[in-house]
């Protein structure tokens, strides 16, 4: 806060003799057009495209080159990489232009080739190859090189997509899969914590090559150095010593040289004198005594030195991302100087503390930066093995030269990124790294899922651990991840949304801002000693979390670090700010940093002015001109922190505040901002309803009638909410909706609706309320086997007796797969396929053998009859014919299915009345839903009761009211609308009873409320069994619906019935009711006996049968296996 | 308090409806037929095809909403029941399509058919009306040029209801008028098509109740309201009485010469007692409604005329008294 001179003199007054500063009217406009270059889901396509374009060069540049062993001569020598246009391989060498959609319905994987362009050495000829083949790229949907960027509306169309299909996510074997956003702590950034009482230091270094994590450490009172790759902790002086800083003075003057630094690092001082170490090989010589053991050595990693081994590994794995040239350490030391330097401030004052959970320290990792790391990965062994190969052949004599192109298999590194996008597997072997859970499918539920889906956040952190910190809301959030959308649970503020206005840096080549900095008055390290890098006067500049050097004139540096960034002449992305603790002045630009655009004010006025508004308004102006102009700019986190930025025009402070919110609703994320009036809400309500909006059935896009799921739930007649919000009409929720508007009445209604249920109306149902679609489909392919024999669709098969079509074929055509538009019923088949027997000789040639085919039909289960909507038949990546069948429900409500508004509030149908049972008003409207009253206390969901009002009001005025969060209609005013129309002010109305026909004593609340049907129906869930199938092993009844199983006593209720003493009702639900087995028991030696014979005994004089659960007998038997003979006593019973 | 006539009255009071304190429900009265024959009055306010206000006074509200209910749920009426489906190549769903085609309003008259038996599966001339509804998109083969519009590019890009055609069942012509039987409104959207999309449908309609189904019911709604009243308690000058004014549906007060508020016609006040929203008028008005005037409100759907309706809803009520009557006298 040092940073701002208030200037508050003696007439502070002076702000109240300014103008007021007038709001920019339809700044909200900026939004939209905002969402036009950024946000949502464009920073995966951002680091995607970042990746292909630029990064996968760089990765191919710094592995350019492949020697072999065998010969001195050889090598390959990359000269550029490319990935190309999505295509499907059809053998060959032949391959076809592809569309998503086609990838998705034939199982297919979206992806394009990676060529690179070669130099290498063919006998003794050195050749040039351009384009070879490496592998292949899944393509992200809507990135720089998918045949959907650039299309319009009806191009998009004919490529059977959704305009409105956010991409961003990739399709792997048809399926479509989402690399969640992975949010971790920062690498290269020193990091001071407090560890079970110590304080440390720790620096996650990561480089392309390496990944190390660095500590200082407070141990006895002394400052060491830890490392993985040390057995044992080393002296901090020692490892000063070690990179060249000899003289203790030389250290002293690095760390600092203030009393209380003296006086803490003497111990440290002293500890190596005591070691005995003065020299820089003394110190290098016991580090390399302390270096952990490697058990498999290289053959001329033989002849180092243990020295040799420790200056290496100070140079290279220890602080690894700061950049040790010629075994000059001068620039490490300081580092390590910076980071004791840290330690000791945090002892003396607990504030210089780092918080972990602070956004600033945060990096969130996208898809592009995650599959780099597995390019890069997968690039190096695919080197590697073609290293291997040329060390293998050529020293064999051939006739041919040896060619190495010929040993290229592209399929290395495409199957390695295929598996790993399906699996959501993460092993990068070089950093030793395993991750699961990175990706996740696309959930299409409905629109809102899945755009849902694509802005979340997955933190590293482990789901058991029992601690709040990381799951608190952490007030850096703000703005740039949604404060409501959150799980309930074990991911409960872990897994986050981002906001809607949020951006993810991708990042920026470091040297011209390097150069920029130098010009701007930053001075190299390197050539000035302790005292002067530690001078008050003098703050240190890191760049990416490497010193850059120092500044004299921070300030100075700042200002003209932004105003460059302003003008354009940086990236918008790049951050600079100080710290004042710490004496720095940080300039990131590296990627995954979150940040948000803001309005810069100046001299407390917003630069961004009415007519530049006016201007986004005719069109003559985007979101990019207002970056360009320096009119906004875009700050993350860290930024953030060191701006004032007011909310609203009114609460510009002329002295102090530098920029201005765009839209207060977009600190909220897109799941939350369906919610009208979450202002008002009860804050877990908007949680509920984040959650709830995902399983809301609607629409999942314009092409939702070209796709087959396996599971696509759609409402017939969707409708736009009544109360909409800025957020609905930004992300198409109003056309691709996803819920209907009900009249509500508030009231009770003959106790069916108690504990949230609802009441609906029967009319209402028989007009298309809450109908919904339900599709499912069935799938198969035809396999092709090794011995010549293949799958085959027979036609239905006829009784022998009638000559009439078998009841399980009925639905089928001629060619074995059932017909469109059919009804299909439990157990029918769908599709007649049979199988050769798995173990067949190869068919001989000539004579045709008999094979035996064996039935595998796809059958349709379930309880409820379903129609074919279509059958595709296709082939796969395999060649193999594929066969999809989609099949179809429409469901009217009924007692049980859930619904809910978008508050929160969910409910299942209590009861359907007939509509001259409910109740209706003056204007004989009647309510198509009753929602129970108790519902409003103690959930505090006002923003339902004025979403009701709005909305009603809408109604009379043929309108839609906007329930944007912070803002929207008014209550005032949509309350005089109501009056104005003749309702009655509070929107509470007369009804009458329907069954008695007189008036109800109280006034009803009621108006249309925008309520989504929830796809938890009874239909999924009914069940029940008297009878059926049960385990093999232990004769009890199978477990779960899909199963038919049984329905389990469970523990808790086994000890109800013993506390009652119910036993015989016990002995019927545990025993007979499941797995009651009679037994034979050798009453001499107590043990089974088996067919009334005691093998023990030899005898069947003494066996009696006894009833007992087949799964004690089980335990007996698998006792004995054990050698525990288990023996029973049995005695006389009455 | 005004004065206090024969009439039942409820109040409408700022938070609830308040029935008169020296009312006990008319259930409780001895029934008269003759005091009831004195008592009973209809009177029609407003009538034509589709909509009809009446008042029904002095009557019980149990018989008025008995009407109300009957008119919801037990007249019949024509409406879609069957749709075999030949060919169905458009976007829209098998079940979906059946289903809006039997929300279409028909006009054939129900009283002029039968029920059909449950277990029939052939229907009669009496009780079944059939129809079809064959269209196919195609390409305009001479559209203008440059022209996007779907109604220059396509041909028979949307369904209407006008497109179902009739199909008289053997005698059926002579006895119904085409012009009587089919769909009431002709712009009702079944489908929007493309090229290449076909419908060939066939239709079954037969007679049905409310109850059955919602398509069944004869009228959109049928609902009833009592008669509001307003009484004004003291004087209401200047201002307040232009708030008062402001307070009620137009019409409902008036204003003398003098700016004096006087209740002109309560009849067309909405009840929505925003009067109570000013401290400074509320004490100077009585809210009430008169508890045996039924001011009925009738939309029929367009198959039968709306008086029609609510005298069939009275001859069912008949019915279904003799019918009980009969039960009952069998005991006797």
């Amino acid at each position: 806060m040092g940073e701002i001179n208030k200037k508050q003199n003696d007439w502070d007054s002076s702000k109240g003799l300014r103008e007021p500063i007038k709001a920019l009217e339809d700044k909200w406009k900026l939004v939209p057009s905002f969402l036009e270059v950024k946000g949502l889901v464009k920073q995966h396509i951002d680091s995607f495209n970042y990746f292909i374009n630029v990064e996968i060069k760089k990765i191919v540049q710094a592995n350019e080159k492949v020697f072999c062993e065998s010969d001195p001569l050889f090598y390959i020598k990359y000269l550029n990489a490319y990935v190309g246009t999505p295509d499907l391989e059809e053998g060959f060498n032949v391959s076809k232009r592809t569309t998503p959609h086609e990838c998705r319905l034939r199982d297919m994987t979206y992806s394009a080739p990676i060529t690179v362009d070669i130099e290498y050495i063919r006998g003794n000829q050195r050749v040039i190859k351009n384009k070879q083949l490496i592998g292949r790229m899944p393509l992200m949907l809507r990135s720089s090189n998918c045949v959907l960027t650039n299309k319009s509306d009806y191009e998009l169309a004919q490529l059977n997509e959704c305009p409105h299909d956010p991409g961003g996510y990739f399709i792997i074997r048809g399926q479509e899969k989402v690399i969640l956003i992975q949010e971790q702590l920062s690498r290269n950034r020193m990091i001071v914590d407090e560890f079970k009482g110590a304080i440390q230091c720790q620096v996650t270094s990561s480089t392309h090559e390496k990944k190390t994590r660095t500590n200082v450490i407070v141990k006895n009172g002394k400052y060491v150095l830890r490392h993985n790759a040390l057995s044992d902790d080393i002296p901090i002086a020692v490892a000063f010593k070690a990179m060249g800083i000899c003289s203790d003075q030389e250290i002293m003057q690095l760390v600092g040289t203030d009393d209380t630094i003296v006086k803490k690092m003497a111990p440290c001082i002293m500890d190596c004198h005591n070691l005995k170490i003065f020299t820089q090989n003394q110190a290098l010589a016991y580090v390399g005594s302390k270096l952990k053991v490697k058990r498999f050595q290289t053959g001329n990693a033989k002849a180092r030195t243990p020295i040799d081994e420790a200056r290496d590994l100070f140079a290279t794995i220890i602080l690894a991302h700061v950049t040790v040239e010629n075994y000059n350490f001068y620039v490490k030391a300081i580092y390590l100087a910076i980071m004791v330097k840290r330690v000791i401030e945090a002892e003396n004052n607990k504030a210089a503390i780092d918080d972990p959970d602070y956004y600033g320290n945060k990096r969130l990792e996208l898809a592009g930066s995650l599959l780099a790391l597995m390019f890069e990965d997968l690039f190096k062994r695919f080197n590697w093995e073609l290293k291997s190969i040329a060390d293998k052949i050529i020293p064999k004599v051939k006739a041919a030269p040896f060619d190495i192109v010929k040993h290229m298999r592209p399929g290395l590194i495409a199957n390695g990124l295929f598996a790993a996008i399906s699996s959501g597997n993460w092993t990068i072997k070089r950093f030793k790294m395993e991750r699961h859970g990175v990706t996740q499918v696309l959930s299409r539920l409905s629109y809102i899922s899945a755009l849902g889906m694509m802005t979340r956040v997955n933190s590293q952190f482990e789901k058991t651990r029992k601690v709040s910190g990381p799951r608190s809301l952490q007030p850096s959030q703000w703005g740039m991840l949604c404060p409501s959308d959150t799980p309930e649970g074990e991911g409960c503020g872990l897994v986050k949304n981002l906001a809607l206005m949020t951006h993810i840096t991708t990042e920026c080549s470091e040297e011209p801002i390097a150069r920029l900095a130098c010009n701007a008055g930053v001075e190299d390290v390197r050539l000035l000693g302790g005292e002067e890098i530690n001078h008050p006067a003098v703050y240190m500049v890191f760049l990416n979390g490497n010193i850059l050097g120092v500044s004299r004139q921070y300030k100075r540096l700042i200002k003209v670090f932004r105003m460059f960034r302003r003008r354009g002449l940086i990236s918008a992305f790049v951050s600079i700010y100080p710290n004042h603790n710490q004496r720095t002045v940080y300039i990131c630009s590296d990627g995954g940093r979150l940040c948000r655009p803001y309005i810069i004010v100046e001299k407390g006025y917003p630069l961004v002015q009415q007519f530049h508004i006016n201007d986004l308004n005719r069109g003559i102006r985007k979101f990019q001109d207002f970056l360009n102009d320096g009119l906004i700019e875009y700050l993350d986190v860290n930024e953030e922190n060191d701006s004032h930025i007011a909310t609203r025009e009114a609460d510009i402070d002329p002295y102090v505040t530098t920029h201005l919110e765009i839209e207060p609703f977009t600190i909220l994320g897109v799941c939350a901002g369906l919610v009208p009036y979450p202002h008002h809400n009860q804050s877990p309500r908007n949680t509920y309803q984040c959650a709830m909006g995902k399983q809301a059935m609607g629409t999942i896009g314009y092409n939702q009638k070209n796709r087959i799921d396996t599971l696509m739930y759609n409402l017939v007649y969707p409708q736009c909410p009544m109360v909409k919000s800025r957020t609905i009409e930004l992300i198409n929720f109003d056309k691709l909706p996803a819920g209907q508007n009900a009249t509500v009445a508030v009231m009770s209604y003959s106790g069916y609706d108690i504990e949230d249920a609802l009441i609906l109306n029967r009319a209402s149902i028989d007009r298309g309320y809450g109908r919904c679609l339900v599709y499912k489909s069935a799938k198969t392919t035809m396999k092709r086997y090794s011995n010549q024999t293949s799958d085959r669709i027979l036609g239905p098969s006829r009784d022998a007796a009638t000559g009439k079509v078998i009841r399980a074929h009925e639905i089928l055509d001629i060619d074995g797969i059932a017909a469109p538009g059919e009804m299909v019923e439990n157990r029918q088949v769908l599709i007649n396929k049979q199988m050769p027997p798995a173990t067949l000789n190869p068919v001989t040639q000539g004579q045709p053998q008999q094979i035996d085919y064996k039935d595998v039909p796809i059958t349709y289960k379930g309880p409820v009859e379903s129609y074919i909507e279509k059958v595709m038949v296709s082939s796969n990546s395999e060649d193999a014919f594929l066969i999809k069948i989609l099949l179809r429900q429409t469901r009217v409500p009924e007692i049980g299915d859930k619904f809910s508004s978008r508050h929160g509030q969910k409910g299942v149908t209590g009861l359907i009345v007939q509509q001259e049972d409910m109740p209706f008003n003056d204007r004989g409207i009647c309510p198509d839903m009753i929602m129970n009253p108790h519902g409003f206390p103690s959930r505090m969901t006002v923003g339902k009761t004025i979403e009701l009002l709005a909305g009603k009001a809408g109604l009379m005025e043929g309108k839609f009211h906007y329930g944007t969060a912070f803002g929207g209609s008014k209550v005032r005013d949509v309350c005089a609308e109501l009056e104005k129309h003749g309702y009655n002010y509070h929107g509470k109305d007369i009804f009458y009873s329907g069954l008695t026909g007189e008036p109800l004593e109280a006034y009803i609340y009621s108006g249309p409320v925008y309520y989504q049907k929830l796809k938890h129906m009874v239909q999924d869930k009914m069940h029940a069994r008297a009878r059926g199938p049960r385990a093999v092993l232990t004769r009890q009844p199978t477990e779960g619906r899909s199963r038919d199983g049984g329905l389990r006593l469970g523990e808790m209720e086994r000890d109800c019935l013993i506390g009652y003493g119910a036993s015989m009702l016990l002995m019927e639900r545990l025993m007979l009711a499941s797995d009651a087995f009679s037994a034979d028991i050798c009453d001499a030696c107590g043990r089974l006996a088996s067919r009334a014979w005691c093998h023990a005994c030899r005898s069947s004089a003494a066996v009696s049968s006894i009833e007992m659960p087949y799964a004690c007998k089980l335990l007996f038997q698998e006792l004995a296996s054990m050698n525990i003979v288990p023996k029973l006593t049995l005695k006389k019973y009455c | 308090m005004p004065k206090v006539d024969e009439k039942p009255r409820v109040y409408l009071e700022e938070f609830r409806v308040k029935n008169a304190p020296e009312d006990y429900g008319m259930a409780d009265e001895k029934w008269s037929l003759k005091k009831f024959v004195k008592k009973l009055r209809i009177v029609i306010v407003r009538m034509d095809s589709f909509e009809m206000e009446f008042d029904l006074i002095g009557i019980q509200p149990a018989f008025a909403n008995a009407f109300r209910r009957l008119m919801l749920s037990e007249v019949p009426s024509m409406a879609i029941e069957k749709v075999m489906i030949k060919n169905n190549t458009s976007i829209i769903q098998d079940e979906v399509l059946a289903h809006r085609l039997g929300l279409i309003p028909l006009k054939a008259d129900p009283r002029l058919f039968e029920y059909r038996p449950e277990d029939a599966t052939e229907g009669t001339e009496f009780n079944t009306l059939e129809f079809s509804l064959k269209v196919k998109c195609s390409t305009n083969k001479n559209q203008p040029k440059d022209s996007f519009r779907t109604d220059d590019l396509y041909e028979n890009h949307s369904v209407y209801s006008s497109q179902i055609k009739w199909h008289p069942i053997s005698n059926q012509a002579t006895v119904h008028k085409e012009q009587d039987i089919g769909p009431v409104h002709g712009d009702i959207l079944i489908s929007k098509m493309r090229p290449g999309h076909e419908l060939d449908l066939h239709l079954v309609a037969v007679k049905g109740i409310g109850k059955d189904h919602a398509k069944f019911s004869p009228v959109a709604t049928a609902s009833y309201r009592l008669l509001p009243e307003v009484t004004i308690t003291r004087d209401v000058h200047g201002d307040e009485a232009i708030l008062l004014q402001s307070c009620f549906a137009p019409g409902v007060i008036g204003l003398d010469s003098e700016g004096k508020a006087y209740v002109r016609e309560a009849r067309y006040d909405m009840c929505s007692r925003n009067v109570y929203r000013y401290d400074e008028i509320k004490d100077a008005v009585i809210l009430s409604r008169i508890r045996d005037h039924f001011i009925f409100n009738v939309e029929s759907v367009g198959a039968m005329p709306p008086n029609i309706i609510f005298i069939e809803a009275v001859k069912i009520l008949r019915d279904k008294c003799k019918s009980i009557l009969d039960e009952l006298n069998k005991f006797n």
